[in-house]
């Protein structure tokens, strides 16, 4: 094969783009003296070869798998490197999300200094470098090799501001958690390899396990990836390491890492493993149910921007988790067609929350950057300083609420679609449990939109809530051409993949085909033109977002015209009336905190509370307000105490005296001498 | 597609609801009244008031964004689009296709969505409370509906809704336990969606306890009365889907134009009933503590839930 050539197949083109981004990453330590080289040059040739990389993803989505080994690596263990539909369908994940993110990214880091904008530069597209080569890895070593790198080059993008204690912190337990989870994946290899010497993909594939050791790398696999996905009871990491990064490090973090996460738990489970059983469904399905309505709860209680958007990565995971819990029960029950239309539920999701979470995570980063302010209740009437960005926001807010026609919708849509295909099961218990997981969706769907018009209402509309802030929020500006254009990059995504959802249903059935070897009814895909979303048959379920925005932009035009052609356009500027109230100041609108009431009075036992309610004669009231995560007091603290215990009692060798040590070697040589004859 | 019989019955059947959703909120208002032994208001009172709105000048509060004055025009083009999809008068709508049960409560969403954040807009503090309260019944009422929906999505295996009116118009009648349970969590959702008596009082302005009149306070003359329509289309669109779901018989075929007289006349007499039978509600209860109301709600969530899996118990 000439080099030309390898160039153009899509595994040598991904390898090649990974080798641009190592080379970006090498070369912005080198001119660390000019910052302008990493914002004018190094970003958005990034976010051009992450382009390359969707171009190269979506090809390979088509094509029959391709296989190559590197002569790189330990002596005798080459890396081995493999590009079929599910990894292209990640790669072109990876590689349009980037895109867009780097591009913002080129905007948000003007201010850098030009020593630290190298370092930022470095890790970042060593961290996009790793990613893809985690998606190609055909061998338990390369993976481990880039999964690590991952972890690592995340965990220093994190403490970019590592001179903050609490950063400092956030860092350290997203290394100790993915670690954790590091190391369950190991296991989970270990056992599907069963001392065979051969640690490839394809040996793993044709190893034959028993249903008991199968259940074992089953839940290695799934809790390992579960650390990195943020699923609960694991999830803790997340809303501390999120807010800790900055922006566009969270939009690639929480955007595209945790979808690395997804890919390892189909790789592995779909793929490795194959014979998937109901009962792990059930197991996915429950963490997941759990993780939703978890991951919403707690959102709606935050009032840092950036954590509450991490707390909505955890929702969406377990949102993923159900289609993928949903398609495993369907698939061990022998019904592979609707399991297809899980998994392709659960991918099309992992897909829109990379597009919209980038999105919206990108647009804290442009209110932080304009503003300084991440706490939503210093916010209000953003939309009129930053018109652009609001517009943007909202697109993303109204994505990840699941409102129709946006792109949140269809992947929702499609997982309901897979809970109704309930009636098909056999087993009544696990048929009549399915539809209370689609109840779950429902409820959280709510709550999600719930709390977005917090968001938005808070951050966006309204007036200036503190008079401390209300400068800044008067003299910031909307955000820079880059960040715009970043930030329009996903929010166009978020319409595409919205109105034309029956192309990517196309593709990923094609997922669907080379990890299951069963596609979609042939009535759905030939029922799916570019217009009708159609998963199973036409005359049960269809959708088509298209017809649906034009009716409803169709209508509100006519309505419009009408009122203007028969009553007039006439408009008086006034003082807001609110019931004649008089004494209207800012600080009398909702905060974010109260905006979650409602929500803290009904699920009250959820939620470990501190309130400090000033009293009524206070002339200067002030409310405060702390929510703790039950998790952290009934797992990590007790673990965390655990390990200290165990430590120091294991401290008590450590004597620090040479004769002690001495004592030690001399024990240790009679015991070896004892048992090693 | 080349089905004009359709596509005109489609557009002839969402210009009749648009028309005819204030008369049904008039006849409502005229059964509350002989109800409370008042002098009722005339039937047509709606459409004089609306056209009475749309005459004056819209005083809108300075700091108002243009998403404050888009909304009404999206809450009324999303209402506008319910209608289109739910079979008033016939089934097989072609533009039903377009959209099942799960987009219909997504339609209602949107508007929801829109509403609260538009009365977040101007920044007055009952705007702000006023969001809040129908977003709070709203993630409750919502997937309510969504179970409700599911059950006779189960029942007629099809999320289309009008395969599912087809499938139970013309059935053998027979009792479905799960069915009752739905109508039952449906009736509740119904009332608190369109701000009914027990969770909300259309007709008060006591601060304290509006939901939806807080949400508006701010629109004035054409504004408002796009938004009151939309109102009256909203509750035209949940009674013609309970009538749908639950008690279809008579409705006709798109095109089969001589069923329609029939379809028609069995439409207005069951309107009229629900109508009067909402009159009566409203009248025999108290409206609830706002506490209450997910309490309210979430006996209707559990309900509708129930109904499903007794469709998989007993039915299934």
């Amino acid at each position: 094969m000439s080099g030309l050539h390898a160039a153009a197949s899509p595994l040598g083109g991904s390898l090649l783009v990974a080798a641009a981004w190592l080379a970006i990453a090498a070369l912005g330590l080198v001119p660390a003296g000019k910052a302008a080289f990493a914002r004018r040059i190094a970003f958005p040739v990034g976010a051009l070869a992450g382009l390359a990389l969707a171009a190269f993803g979506l090809q390979a989505v088509w094509l029959p798998a391709q296989t190559l080994t590197l002569p790189l690596g330990l002596p005798d263990l080459p890396f081995h490197l493999r590009i079929d539909s599910l990894a292209g369908f990640f790669l072109m994940l990876l590689g349009s999300v980037s895109t867009g993110i780097s591009v913002y990214a080129a905007g948000y880091f003007r201010e850098e200094a030009p020593g630290r904008l190298g370092l930022i530069c470095l890790q970042y597209h060593v961290f996009l470098a790793s990613m893809t080569l985690v998606l190609l890895a055909d061998d338990a070593y390369l993976f481990m090799v880039a999964w690590e790198t991952m972890a690592l080059s995340s965990y220093f993008l994190v403490i970019t501001d590592h001179k903050v204690p609490a950063i400092r912190s956030a860092g350290f337990l997203y290394l100790l958690i993915a670690h954790i989870g590091a190391i369950a994946i190991l296991l989970c290899f270990g056992v599907l390899h069963g001392g065979r010497g051969d640690y490839s993909f394809a040996a793993l594939r044709a190893a034959e396990l028993s249903p008991m050791w199968a259940t074992v790398a089953f839940l290695l696999a799934f809790f390992g990836f579960g650390a990195k996905a943020g699923m609960i009871p694991l999830h803790a990491w997340l809303p501390e390491a999120h807010p800790a990064a900055p922006s566009p490090v969270s939009a690639l973090m929480s955007g595209i890492m945790l979808k690395t996460a997804i890919y390892g738990m189909v790789r592995v489970i779909y793929d490795l493993i194959g014979n998937v059983r109901w009962e792990w469904g059930i197991v996915v399905l429950i963490i997941g149910a759990g993780t939703t309505l978890f991951g919403v709860l707690y959102a709606l209680m935050q009032h840092d921007l950036k954590r509450l958007l991490a707390y909505h990565s955890v929702e969406n995971i377990g949102i993923i988790l159900l289609g993928l819990g949903m398609s495993m029960v369907f698939i061990g029950f022998g019904h592979t067609a609707a399991g297809v239309l899980g998994l392709i539920a659960a991918l099309y999701h992992t897909l829109n929350h990379a597009v919209f979470k980038g999105l919206l995570f990108l647009g804290a980063g442009s209110i932080l950057h304009s503003t300084g302010l991440r706490n939503l209740n210093d916010m209000g009437g953003l939309i009129r300083r930053m018109p652009q960005t609001a517009l943007y926001f909202l697109i993303g807010a109204l994505a990840i609420s699941a409102l129709p026609p946006l792109n949140g919708f269809v992947s929702e849509w499609l997982t309901f679609q897979t809970a109704l295909q309930a009636p098909i099961l056999a087993n009544s218990v696990v048929r009549s449990l399915l539809p209370l997981f689609a109840a779950t969706l429902a409820l959280a769907g709510a709550l999600t939109a719930m709390c977005f018009v917090k968001v938005f209402g808070i951050a966006f509309l309204g007036q200036p809530r503190e008079p401390a802030h209300r400068a800044g929020v008067a003299h910031s500006g909307d955000a820079g051409g880059m960040e715009r254009y970043g930030m329009a990059w996903l929010a166009a995504g978020c319409l595409v993949l919205g109105l034309f959802p029956s192309s990517f249903l196309l593709m990923l059935n094609r997922v669907g085909v080379s990890l299951t070897g069963h596609a979609l009814s042939g009535e759905s895909l030939s029922g799916s033109g570019w217009l009708w979303l159609v998963p199973t048959a036409p005359e049960q379920a269809s959708y088509s977002p298209v017809i649906f925005l034009a009716v409803i932009v169709a209508v509100t035009l006519l309505a419009f015209l009408l009122v203007r052609r028969f009553y007039h356009g006439r408009i008086r500027l006034a003082a807001p009336w609110d019931c004649g109230f008089p004494e209207q100041t800012s600080r009398m609108q909702d905060t974010a905190d109260a905006f979650g009431q409602p929500i803290r009075h009904v699920f009250g036992p959820l939620y470990l509370m501190k309130r400090d309610l000033p009293g009524p004669g206070d002339a200067a009231p002030r409310y405060f307000l702390k929510i703790e995560d039950r998790h952290w007091y009934w797992l990590y603290l007790p673990v965390a105490r655990a390990a200290e215990f165990v430590s120091t009692k294991i401290a008590l060798l450590q004597q620090g005296r040479i004769s002690i040590y001495l004592l030690y070697s001399f024990l240790t040589l009679i015991a070896l001498l004892v048992f090693v004859r | 597609m080349s089905n004009w019989p359709g596509i005109a019955f489609q557009v002839l059947q969402s210009v009749f609801v648009v028309l005819a959703a204030p008369l049904l909120l008039g006849w409502v208002n005229q059964c509350r009244a002989w109800l409370q032994n008042r002098s009722a208001p005339s039937l047509l009172l709606p459409y004089w008031t609306l056209a009475k709105l749309f005459h004056k000048d819209a005083v809108i509060a300075r700091d108002a964004s243009p998403l404050f004055r888009l909304t009404p025009y999206v809450l009324f083009g999303c209402m506008w689009l319910a209608a289109g999809i739910v079979p008033v008068l016939a089934t097989s709508l072609p533009f039903a296709p377009a959209a099942d049960i799960i987009a219909l409560v997504g339609v209602f969403a949107l508007a929801r969505v829109f509403a609260a954040l538009a009365a977040m807009d101007i920044g007055t503090s009952f705007g702000g409370l006023g969001a809040r309260r129908e977003m709070l019944i709203g993630f409750l009422a919502e997937p309510a509906m969504l179970m409700t929906l599911f059950t006779a999505a189960f029942i007629s295996g099809s999320t289309q809704l009008t395969t599912i009116v087809d499938t139970l118009a013309h059935r053998d009648f027979a009792i479905y336990p799960s069915l009752a349970f739905a109508a039952v969590a449906f009736l509740m959702v119904l009332l608190a969606e369109n701000a009914r008596i027990p969770i909300d009082n259309p007709t008060t302005h006591l601060e304290l306890t509006m939901v939806h009149e807080a949400l508006i306070l701010e629109y004035s003359a054409r504004h408002l009365a796009l938004i009151e329509w939309a109102v009256a289309i909203k509750l035209f669109a949940y009674m013609t889907i309970g009538i749908a779901l639950f008690a279809p018989w008579g409705i006709a075929d798109a095109g089969d134009w001589g069923d329609l007289p029939l379809a028609f006349t069995a439409l207005a007499i069951k309107l009229a009933f629900a109508g009067a039978g909402l009159a009566l509600i409203e009248t025999v209860l108290a409206k609830l503590r706002l506490f209450l109301a997910p309490e309210f709600l979430s006996s209707a969530f559990l309900l509708a839930v129930l109904g499903m899996l007794t469709h998989f118990l007993v039915q299934g």
